[in-house]
């Protein structure tokens, strides 16, 4: 390639930039064709495991410690919530209505989905060294001082500058990190452990959890936690300008939006 | 046209081609080595097929989990029973003397046996949990006859693929494939911690699959058919439960 066609890059170089009247110097994306189309497929999928995940919880509302649980064991906790099926005792007089067998189906369909995409994610991230350049924190972020800052600066509601939109100060790091390598597989290893084919093969997936409703309470616990990072996640996105980062998200370019300080 | 991007044009095609002649490939095989669910279809098809594929390559043989004795759930939780049917009712009062248990299908001798006649194979037992879809769960010994037992005396045809169970109850019936039906946990099971299987948790006789969800382990079992195929049980999706949106495969 670098032989045959190497003086037509150049004529092409010439020209474009000719018409643009701007040197060309073909900028990396600030996101990468895979983050961004795996971005939205994990986007779509965990809302579809949110909702379905809420509709298998309302059938029974109750969790438990240990190996079992059911309506004749005491709960460690119960949702204040009337369920979806009638022998739960709830307290209310009302039984909402049934959803469970779509929601299963989709909620294990997503769930296939987003760990492929995840698994495709992971090996990208760590033949191009896309953990180590934007995730991993640089020395220089890991200073509790800035860390701090970056924590009170956006419950000021202070906008992000204009320099921030190109890399991830070291709390984002810290956190992206924790949601990829601490949540995520917490949430996967406890979904599993609550299949009875998957538990049968891997015993040890839940007798290390405690218990098959050890594991169901920490599958929900874990899914409450990723729901609190989407919402922080979601607030410090309208913080930098909603519709200019979701643009960069989907094109991989860095808007032309002037960020306000 | 650059020499770039007719370069880029060959490769995704041939990638394309790849990919998808790989998909038709992978689709052939899956259904070759019974990795496709009878309920493959419709948009949740996928999510099934990758579930049931995934579990019979990882756990066809893998052994449920079973518990020490003190485990055992003090008070089991028997879930709702659709209103027993005067023909229950009738064999109740007989203490269920009359049962009837019918295997049919692909088999080499169709035979029918009283509960009486299960008890005098050799009588197995387990300490597993049983857990609901709901997520409620508790462990209990279940004590029955091996389902392969029963199958290896009538002689099932080598090209069966699925055994059909029905329930007394009426419109239930469930079905497994031979990889669970043949599985050493897998019991007509008609006795429960150390005495006769409750009605209130499907006795006389309940199918009992400890690697798969309660809904799976139906009650009041009176008749077994052996097939080849899902065609022509009801929509052929391979139970009932299916038939109202829940999986046929339920590992998960």
């Amino acid at each position: 390639m670098a032989t045959s066609g190497s003086t037509q890059p150049a004529a092409e170089t010439f020209v474009s930039s000719r018409i643009s009247n701007t040197p060309v110097t073909k900028l990396a994306p600030r996101h990468s064709a895979l983050v961004r189309v795996t971005h939205w497929i994990t986007a779509l999928c965990f809302l579809a495991l949110l909702v379905t995940g809420a509709e298998i919880v309302i059938s029974h509302p109750r969790f438990y410690w240990g190996e079992t649980g059911t309506d004749l064991t005491t709960p460690l906790f119960r949702l204040p919530i009337p369920a979806s099926r009638k022998l739960v005792p709830t307290g209310y007089n009302y039984v909402l209505p049934d959803q469970n067998g779509w929601s299963r189906a989709l909620h294990f369909e997503a769930a296939w989905i987003v760990v492929l995409a995840g698994l495709l994610y992971v090996i990208y991230g760590l033949l191009t060294k896309h953990f180590r350049k934007d995730l991993v924190p640089r020395k220089s972020d890991l200073s509790w001082r800035l860390l701090l800052t970056s924590f009170t600066k956006p419950l000021r509601l202070q906008r992000p500058s204009a320099a921030e939109a190109s890399s991830y100060n070291g709390l984002q790091r810290l956190t992206y990190l924790f949601v990829i390598l601490v949540l995520f597989p917490l949430v996967i290893w406890s979904g599993l452990a609550m299949s009875l084919g998957f538990a049968s093969a891997f015993p040890w997936s839940v007798t290390l959890l405690g218990g098959r409703q050890s594991a169901r309470t920490i599958h929900f616990f874990v899914s409450l936690a990723l729901v609190l990072f989407l919402f922080v996640h979601i607030f410090m996105v309208c913080l930098a300008g909603f519709w200019s980062r979701t643009a960069t998200m989907i094109t991989g370019r860095i808007g032309t939006r002037k960020e306000r300080t | 046209m650059t020499n770039l991007s007719r370069r880029k044009l060959i490769v995704s095609g041939l990638a394309a081609t790849a990919g998808a002649s790989g998909l038709a490939v992978a689709a052939r095989l899956a259904q070759k080595y019974g990795l496709v669910p009878p309920d493959h279809g419709g948009i949740y098809g996928l999510g099934e097929t990758l579930t049931y594929a995934s579990q019979r390559l990882l756990t066809r043989h893998s052994l449920a989990r079973e518990f020490s004795r003190s485990q055992i759930s003090p008070r089991p939780f028997p879930n709702e029973l659709a209103p027993l049917t005067p023909e229950f009712k009738r064999l109740q009062a007989g203490r269920f003397a009359d049962w009837r248990l019918s295997i049919d299908g692909m088999v080499h001798q169709p035979a029918s046996f009283s509960i009486a006649d299960l008890k005098s194979y050799p009588s197995r037992s387990h300490i597993t949990e049983i857990a609901c879809e709901e997520g409620w769960s508790y462990i209990a010994e279940w004590i029955g006859v091996p389902l392969s037992h029963m199958l290896n005396l009538v002689g099932i045809h080598p090209q069966a693929k699925y055994v059909v169970y029905t329930s007394m109850e009426p419109d239930t019936w469930d079905s497994i494939d031979m990889a669970d039906a043949l599985h050493p946990q897998t019991f007509l099971c008609y006795g429960m911690n150390g005495s006769e299987l409750p009605v209130a948790h499907g006795g006389p006789l309940r199918m009992r699959l400890p690697r798969q969800i309660g809904y799976k382990n139906i009650k009041f079992i009176t008749h077994l058919t052996v097939t080849d195929s899902m065609k022509g049980f009801g929509k052929g999706l391979g139970s009932v439960a299916a038939e109202y949106g829940y999986a046929w495969y339920t590992g998960i």
